[in-house]
């Protein structure tokens, strides 16, 4: 946690950040990237550090990484409108479309392609973080009963205590009834319910 | 009645309780998965042994990777993966704190922290000139505190400092033709010298103030003879060069900035020389090396003009840079290869004759010749000097030598994967001992209480990571044997190094490795590149005995008519069982379906003057050929012309190369895009081995279409030429993007969609009857991907399910080439967040689990997204007929979701290429991810439906049988007893 608690440090004691005409035959992008601390520390350990996190210009074009204090910078850009991805483990960026032109130097034109929201200056924040685990379900009682070895215990239950409540509850005549015509039958044995065995 | 409502019940529940496994938990990773980390051939290595802690070697290898290893292990500390532009030219140490690179051709300057690789500074480094001299040179040069590394790039001599990046002083030599050779800076004085060739015969050398980069002293001197090559510097204002015919040594010293040469004749040297030479440079004061053909000449110079040779050799050798061990001593390693030993040598500078260290080290013939060695020195108890040596290998490995032994080895040629093909392993053969069964039954029951102590959460923390361990190391997942589910196969990659592989899919470990003879530098083959990987023999049914056997095809250099190569190697052992150099090209390869009697699979190899070769070269293969010889149709393309072919065969050759198996081609139709406003940029087609199960589709009103599956289909994307270059310079009225479906055998096309505003690049992948491609959509600033779904509606008249079933749907039109077919397209586009290294499919037995698309990022993830999210049937709001079928409404931007990662935390560093392989078992493929890193794992995109989760509970299932059967003894006894009373009632 430690660079990302300097890095919000550095975030307040730093400011702006632009698009500059290099000396040379193009511009200098800068921009940073800022990871919240709120992200990313629930659940299980921060996967990527700040060492990991890479800034790719126009699909692979130029790749660069973050310093310490989470800058960084692309020289040497020509006039255009340029695609700006962030790929660090853990953390969904947005791309991020940057004009770069001779027109206003100095000035940002940016957007996040996701959401459509302009940026009045180049920092790059995580939409979510993201979670490639699923959380495992902690043991309740519930979920044993829900599988279906429970389902069968329940079952098993059910018939054992319940169906002599159900007989019980039975008029005595049709109980009656019911016996001799089992008696007629033969002997209500458990194989008699069982398929197969059943001859009735 | 209850029970059968009750058997109902449960089969009902036993599947819904089936988890869906789309995603991982997390204690599950590296049950089938596993992952590995490379680097590439190691360019240059710098050793950080001096503090007391972690002693490390930071490397740079030629995937532009920069790492940090453990000296000890081997392990890696941290790594950076570069971007594919952005060549690594050169490493150092900075400030014993800071990894300094330079990279992008001398224009990227940054450090990185060597404890943990978070980069401390970035700097751009720009010159008057773009020169592919470059030289990044250490110092212990002082300014305030600061240590300075001087940078020659561009035609520029910076003076940079370690601390902060910052560009203290630039020096520019714009001599037109100025080639600058070497940076000297002579240890102990505050001076830098640069010396160069300037048209072809001036020898220039530059003395400039390291301090301020003020230039002292201009001079230069013309040589009649020219110069050749590079210069290697011997003293700190001598210099070694060789002269334009490279027959005659020249001695240039520049002291008190008086040049002067002094010539010898190698012949002089060297009774019996035979044509011109070449310096390997080194940093060795007094020493230097120069190679002619195979034979390795070291050379010292002796008071600055005369020269002796001290060992001439057939080896290989190579050597080390000079390494400063004390005070004004430098020793150097030397390596010398003797077939299956290496012999290694570290001896003082100034002292030949005697070796600090002579070693032997056993070496395995497949890692080849030693291209590279850096020593480090340490001092041992006994307060003498030791000497660790890290050498590179042929086949790109990374080896550490110390005390005459290997003590790590790191196989980094995996790093730089050409192409992959699988293999079955052999089939398990009988005799399994019983005492193994038995101890795996207690194991076993062992392991299912654990689990269900795991289950029931009772288990404690060591219990739980018993179970982990467990899990992890199943002894089942690596064996050597076909399994019944088809997951343990063996991997066979080649290597850009030309070696071969087999890695085994359950844990990744390598089973045999052997470098292609074929792939080798010899002396009819100077540049050796291996191209594909094959099948060759498939073993099943009639030929079971035999091994299987992969096809390695290669070229000589990279030249279009360059002769190709041909190995064959068994898969179970690594054998190469044969090995051909042909005399002709190879331009294309068509691995043919038809096998012969002994399973080999046929090939056709068209070569570049349009001829084709069959192999094997038997009279079976050609009887089997000639049988088939009117159904073979191919298509060529043509990048940089624009041009599609389609070709068919015509006869045996004629003329001077009249061979059995040669045969002439024609041209059958050709599709000439225009030029000056298309150009191709990306064509895919089918898998060869892709299974459909299906050819029909029930949509929701119960209307049948029939997908178009032809294996002749191909996509060809193409651009407007302004649209070929990259993102961000091009407005989107100047760019489009035309997709094509064309059918290969009439070179027809199909469908054609033009995507305006869009351009490149476009990566594609063609399944069944489906394409879809990735594409940036310069208009809206995002990627998009596309899909185009293709049925056939010749049959659509055929609605009757029973004449489907009955085999009577014949079509009423007849098939012609010369009807056009009557197909409809639907498609559909989508937003992507991400930009695109790979895409990929899944790919099963059978064809009957649904697909997932496989789509590498540019964060080097692999990322599973349903095809159902790229059906052009979805729309905002489905009816409820098609929500039934499973449509899923319409969304513009396709979802991301992290859990269906299918690397999950990992990344797959450098990723080139995705591939899918069918398991025995339907519902499961094997992926397999290569870049820098390699990754693999299973996938069931539809669940594992066909059988039990690894998870699943055996011992609760067991436990319950025994309670139901128990439970059912008890109420039997009881009901019998209670019959009983009754009776006697």
């Amino acid at each position: 946690m430690a660079p990302i608690a300097r890095l919000l440090l550095l975030a307040l004691l730093s400011t702006a950040l632009t698009i500059s005409s290099g000396s040379g035959d193009g511009y200098t992008i800068n921009g940073r990237v800022k990871i919240p601390q709120g992200l990313g520390t629930k659940g299980f350990a921060l996967p990527g550090k700040t060492s990991n996190v890479k800034v790719i210009l126009n699909g692979g074009q130029i790749v660069t990484y973050l310093r310490p204090d989470g800058y960084f910078s692309f020289q040497n850009i020509p006039a255009g409108t340029h695609l700006i991805e962030v790929a660090a483990i853990g953390y969904f960026f947005s791309p991020v479309r940057v004009d770069v032109s001779a027109r206003n130097p100095g000035k940002v034109q940016a957007a996040l392609t996701e959401n459509r929201r302009g940026l009045s200056e180049l920092v790059l924040e995580p939409l979510r973080d993201e979670q490639y685990y699923e959380i495992r379900e902690p043991f309740s009682i519930m979920s044993v009963v829900k599988s279906p070895m429970g389902l069968m215990v329940g079952f098993m239950l059910v018939v054992v205590f319940l169906m002599p409540k159900l007989v019980e509850n039975m008029d005595p005549e049709e109980m009656r009834r019911a016996q001799e015509e089992m008696r007629n039958q033969g002997v209500p044995s458990l194989a008699s319910l069982l398929p197969g065995g059943g001859r009735n | 009645m209850a029970i059968r409502s009750f058997l109902i019940l449960f089969i009902l529940f036993f599947f819904s309780s089936l988890n869906p496994i789309l995603s991982l938990y997390e204690d599950q990773v590296g049950l089938v998965d596993w992952h590995q980390q490379y680097l590439g051939k190691v360019k240059q290595a710098v050793f950080h042994t001096h503090k007391t802690g972690r002693k490390r070697v930071v490397v740079s290898t030629e995937e532009n990777v920069v790492a940090s290893l453990d000296l000890r292990q081997g392990e890696i500390f941290w790594r950076h993966v570069l971007g594919s532009n952005d060549v690594i030219d050169g490493i150092d140490i900075a400030l014993g704190k800071y990894v300094i690179t330079l990279s992008s051709g001398g224009s990227i300057l940054r450090a990185w922290n060597l404890p943990d690789g978070q980069m401390v500074w970035e700097s751009s480094l720009r010159g008057p000139k773009h020169s592919k001299s470059l030289f990044l040179v250490r110092t212990n040069l002082k300014i305030e505190k600061d240590n300075i590394v001087i940078i020659f790039s561009n035609g520029r001599l910076n003076a940079v400092s370690c601390m902060d990046g910052e560009v203290l002083w630039e020096k520019d030599f714009e001599g037109e033709s100025l080639k600058v050779q070497q940076v000297i800076q002579p240890p102990g004085s505050n001076l830098i010298y640069v010396v160069g060739f300037a048209s072809s015969s001036l020898f220039e050398m530059y003395q400039i103030n390291a301090l301020n980069g003020e230039l002292l002293k201009h001079e230069s001197a013309a040589f009649s003879g020219g110069f050749l090559g590079e210069v290697s510097p011997v003293f700190s204002e001598t210099v070694v060069a060789l002269d334009s015919t490279g027959l005659i040594l020249l001695t240039i010293s520049f002291q008190n900035g008086k040049i002067s040469f002094h010539q010898m004749p190698i012949s002089n040297l060297v009774k019996d020389s035979f044509g011109p030479a070449k310096i390997i440079p080194s940093s060795v004061i007094g020493i230097f090396a120069i190679k002619m053909n195979a034979v390795t000449i070291v050379i010292r110079v002796k008071d600055e003009s005369k020269l002796e040779v001290v060992e001439k050799t057939n080896h290989e050798t190579s050597i080390s840079d000079a390494l400063s061990i004390s005070e004004g001593q430098q020793a150097f390693a030397l390596v010398q290869h003797a077939s299956h030993e290496i012999h290694l040598r570290v001896k003082l500078a100034h002292n030949w004759d005697d070796n600090l260290l002579k070693e032997s080290v056993k070496m395995d013939q497949h890692r080849g010749l030693v291209h590279k060695v850096y020593i480090n020195n340490y001092i041992r108890t006994d307060k003498s000097y030791g000497f660790r040596a890290l050498i590179v290998m042929e086949d790109h490995s990374l080896l550490l030598l110390q005390q005459g032994e290997i003590v790590w080895s790191r196989e980094d040629g995996l790093a730089s994967i050409i192409d992959v093909t699988t293999s079955e392993l052999p089939v398990e053969r009988d005799g399994v001992s019983v005492a193994k069964v038995e101890h795996n039954l207690f194991e076993w029951l062992k392991g299912h209480m654990l689990k269900l102590k795991g289950t029931l959460m009772l288990a404690s923390p060591q219990d739980i990571a018993a179970i982990q361990s467990m899990r992890l190391k199943n002894s089942e997942k690596s064996k050597m044997t076909r399994d019944h589910n088809g997951f343990r196969k063996l991997l066979i990659v080649l290597t850009r190094a030309g070696k071969l592989f087999a890695l085994h899919t359950g844990d990744g470990h390598i089973v045999w490795s052997h470098l292609l003879q074929s792939l080798q530098k010899s002396k009819v083959c100077q540049h050796p590149i291996g191209l594909n990987l094959y099948k060759w023999q498939v073993p099943h049914h009639h030929a079971m005995d035999e091994n299987p056997s992969v096809l390695v095809i290669g070229k000589c250099g990279p030249s279009s008519d360059a002769p190709g190569a041909l190995s064959f190697v068994d898969t179970y052992t690594g054998k190469e069982l044969s090995s051909l150099s042909l005399v002709h090209s190879v331009a294309q390869v068509i691995p043919l379906p038809y096998t012969d009697s002994t399973e080999q699979c046929l090939h056709l190899l068209i070569d570049a003057d349009k001829h084709a070769h069959l192999y094997p070269k038997t009279p079976e293969a050609i009887s089997i050929f000639e049988r088939e010889f009117s159904n073979i149709y191919w298509y060529s393309v043509e990048d940089d012309n624009g041009i599609i072919k389609g070709h068919a065969l015509r006869g045996k050759c004629t003329g001077e190369v009249a061979d059995e198996v040669c045969f002439d081609t024609r041209e059958l139709w050709s599709i000439v895009f225009p030029s000056e406003s298309e150009k191709i940029i990306a064509t895919v087609t089918r898998k060869l081995n892709e299974v459909v199960h299906t050819q029909a589709k029930v949509i929701a009103d119960q209307e049948v279409m029939y997908k178009y599956i032809s294996r002749n289909l191909l996509f060809v994307a193409t651009v407007a030429l302004k649209g070929s270059v990259e993102i961000g310079s091009v407005t989107p009225e100047e760019s489009w993007l035309v997709a094509y479906l064309i059918d290969t055998v009439t070179g027809r096309i199909l469908h054609q969609v033009t995507h305006h505003g869009s351009q490149g690049p476009v990566h594609a992948v063609f399944s069944e009857n489906w394409v879809v491609y990735h594409y940036f959509n310069l208009k809206a600033q995002r990627y998009e991907m596309s899909v185009i779904e293709i049925y056939d509606q010749s049959r659509a008249d055929n609605k009757d399910v029973w004449k489907l079933v009955l085999g009577k749907h014949n079509l009423t039109s007849p098939i012609s080439l010369y009807s056009r077919p009557d197909v409809i397209t639907k498609s559909q586009s989508y937003f992507f967040t991400h930009s695109v290294k790979a895409i990929a499919v899944t790919s099963t037995t059978k064809g009957i689990t649904s697909k997932q698309l496989l789509i590498g990022t540019i964060g080097d993830q692999v990322l599973a997204l349903d095809k159902r999210f790229l059906d052009p049937r979805r729309t905002v709001n489905p009816t409820q007929a098609e929500k039934e079928e499973g449509i899923i409404p319409l969304t513009d931007p396709l979802p991301i979701i992290p859990q269906s990662y299918v690397t999950h935390a990992l990344r797959v560093e450098g990723l080139r290429g995705i591939i899918t392989v069918p398991a025995k078992l339907e519902s499961t493929t094997l992926v397999f991810a290569h870049g820098v890193d390699l990754f693999f794992t299973q996938l069931a995109p539809s669940r594992t439906y066909d059988s039990l989760t690894d998870d699943f509970n055996y011992a609760l299932l067991l436990i319950t049988i025994v309670a139901l059967l128990a439970a059912i003894f008890v109420t039997w006894t009881l009901s019998e007893r209670k019959e009983l009373q009754e009776n006697w009632r």
